[in-house]
């Protein structure tokens, strides 16, 4: 139990920005853009002042590579940004992936397509889960639903990032960014931070010899072996699916939602258990991979469900994907560029719970 | 014997990996290289430097040269060398680029990483075209060179004028270092290394950013033997991108 003064109070974009320094974040790479601005701006100061380095970039391109290069050279970095930005970022996010650099990256998700607005939205959930660059690769992508949650999966994202050697996102949007809420920071322990020693470039220092980090793969047949090495690396993280299961034993109705709108689900909830009604709440919380099997698990209960989202429908392919051969979902979508409150929600449930 | 008396003048510098390149012949790519693996022994800098390989011919400079290496997407090399020498400020660092990645689609990165006066060095390879993708027009094009996507000729209205990189270069705060060399000549490369050593070593004592341009061949994508395309350097090229030294802030009393 956290004593009341070990607690602090602060926006999630700062407790993702705390984090990373808890996680020994050492470079931060960033472009302005709102809703994130925080984290480039708390970062600015604080990694300075923990030994390390901020580089304010020309461009999210330039930043994202920028983190390619802090990677590729074994050093714990990150940046962050938002939908527009994101974008510009998928190329590098790309050859990251292509030769396994591990890094962080943050998407505060605003509504879209092109400038959209600066409000939450959650229409970058295809881009963020299924390699929105080019080529066949994933990233894993956490997607928090409170400040707490932000600050412990941006410490974990920095340890999947370097054990797996992949590029780890973080996908909240506005609310979550400029919510703040008491939270208990905590260091983690053991960071290795020379993790990336048997394969990082660091100078052969003592002759040894030569290391690439590299994408290209040209002779007949090493692109399909890096493929394969890739998706066999992606096909073991399916172990390490998270989600929150709330009131959902004896639930008839489950309802399937992320992030902030995961949350605003979770008060539904609780007022319709007030009324004796069996919903339930099935929050994934790794976005990828998608936690299927626990999903599967109670479609076989007989479960029905209703996917709630902040779009137009993306997760929802998740959901009918995992429970496609015992069960289909209902959707409700929540048109970005409108604030959704747990009342909204009401409506569509009661109508999924009388099975109209 | 007489290989008693011989005297070894030329070898091959340790840096520089014993293998066939994968160049056209006549190509100066080679001759770049063997300027940088010969820098990298003489300035004993091979186990700490950390390459930053671009888009282009020389994507495979690392299969040449005997140092850690990270491959960036094509323009970004300036980007992720800022990230690799942010993260390792021990190291030496430097990027390779041809006209197209440096002067078309990674404009805004060497612009930037020189203004910043990141602590790196840039070898700028200028051959006048896209080798790799098969000798489209790139930035330094020439008026009227004739590319596959300038079939009559570059035309200043249509194309815009061909881009000194290297003045431009010497115009930015962080620039400790700027100048433009040849391959084409003997005596232009020896110039060329003395630019490159410059450059390195205004990495090594924390001055600044250094720039070098080298103008080359491209003889298959220019249509000539390679002893033309040395002749057409010294004709065409150098009037238009005079060679010399741009920026030398140890002569003008530092940058920041
Ligand atoms: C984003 C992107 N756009 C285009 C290409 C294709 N491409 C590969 S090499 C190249 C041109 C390189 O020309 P230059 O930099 O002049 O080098 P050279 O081949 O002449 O040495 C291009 C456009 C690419 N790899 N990536
Ligand atoms: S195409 Fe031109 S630049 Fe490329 S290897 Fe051949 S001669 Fe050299």
């Amino acid at each position: 139990m956290s004593k009341k003064n070990d607690r602090i109070f602060v926006k999630g974009n700062e407790a993702i920005a705390r984090g990373a320094l808890a996680a020994k974040c050492k470079c931060f790479f960033g472009y302005p853009i709102t809703p994130q601005n925080d984290i480039p701006e708390y970062m600015s100061s604080e990694i300075i002042k923990a030994g390390g380095d901020f580089v304010q970039a020309e461009s999210e391109v330039a930043a994202a590579n920028m983190l390619l290069g802090a990677g590729a050279s074994g050093v714990r970095a990150m940046t962050s940004s938002s939908s527009p930005g994101i974008a510009l970022k998928q190329e590098a996010i790309s050859y990251m992936a292509g030769s396994e650099i591990p890094a962080v990256i943050v998407n505060m998700n605003r509504g879209g397509p092109g400038l959209g607005d600066i409000g939450p939205a959650q229409g970058d959930y295809y881009q963020s889960t299924r390699g929105g660059g080019h080529g066949d690769y994933r990233h894993f992508t956490f997607g928090p639903g409170t400040v707490q949650e932000a600050y412990d999966l941006t410490i974990k994202a920095f340890d999947i990032a370097f054990k797996q050697r992949t590029p780890v996102l973080i996908l909240g949007d506005a609310i979550l960014g400029q919510m703040k809420e008491p939270i208990t920071p905590w260091l983690p322990e053991n960071i290795d931070e020379e993790a990336g020693r048997d394969w990082a470039v660091t100078g052969r220092t003592g002759g040894r010899e030569k290391r690439l980090v590299k994408s290209l793969f040209l002779e007949e047949g090493a692109l399909a072996e890096q493929n394969r090495h890739l998706q066999a690396k992606y096909d073991s993280w399916k172990s390490m699916t998270e989600a929150e299961q709330f009131e959902t034993e004896d639930a008839d109705l489950i309802l399937c939602a992320y992030g902030s709108i995961g949350r605003i689900a979770k008060s539904a909830v609780r007022k319709f258990r007030k009324d004796g009604k069996k919903v339930g709440l099935f929050r994934p919380i790794t976005l990828y991979p998608f936690p299927s099997d626990e999903l599967k698990e109670l479609a076989e209960q007989g479960k029905r469900f209703l996917t709630i989202e902040h779009n137009l429908g993306q997760m929802l392919d998740d959901v009918r994907l995992a429970i496609r051969t015992v069960a289909d979902s209902d959707f409700y979508p929540i048109y970005p560029g409108n604030l959704p409150t747990p009342d909204e929600l009401e409506e569509p449930i009661l109508k999924c719970l009388e099975g109209k | 014997m007489s290989e008693m008396n011989e005297k070894l003048v030329f070898d091959r510098p340790d840096s520089v990996i014993d293998r066939p390149t994968h160049y056209c012949p006549g190509c100066h790519h080679g001759i770049a290289h063997r300027l940088v693996g010969e820098l990298l022994d003489e300035m004993d800098l091979t186990e700490k430097t950390l390459m930053v390989t671009s888009i282009g011919c020389s994507v495979f400079l690392y299969n040449y040269l005997n140092a850690d290496a990270v491959e960036a997407p094509h323009g970004r090399a300036p980007a992720v060398a800022t990230g690799v020498k942010r993260a390792r400020p021990d190291s030496f660092v430097f990027t390779y680029q041809g006209d197209g990645d440096l002067a078309s689609i990674g404009m805004a990165e060497i612009m930037h990483a020189a203004n910043r006066g990141e602590k790196m060095s840039v070898v700028f390879v200028n051959n006048t075209v896209y080798g790799m993708t098969g000798g489209q027009m790139a930035p330094t094009t020439m008026i009227g060179q004739v590319t596959t996507t300038t079939p009559a000729g570059r035309c200043q209205t249509h194309e815009g004028a061909p881009i000194r990189m290297t003045e431009i270069i010497a115009s930015l705060g962080g620039t400790a270092f700027a100048a433009r060399g040849a391959l084409n000549t003997v005596a232009n490369i020896k110039k060329s290394r003395k630019y490159l050593k410059k450059a390195f070593e205004f990495q090594l004592n924390g001055t600044g950013f250094g720039f070098v341009e080298l103008l080359s061949g491209c003889p298959t994508n220019w249509k000539m033997t390679a002893l033309a395309a040395n002749e057409r350097i010294k004709d065409e090229m150098i009037p238009y991108f005079p060679l010399g030294v741009y920026k030398d802030v140890s002569e003008e009393g530092g940058v920041c």
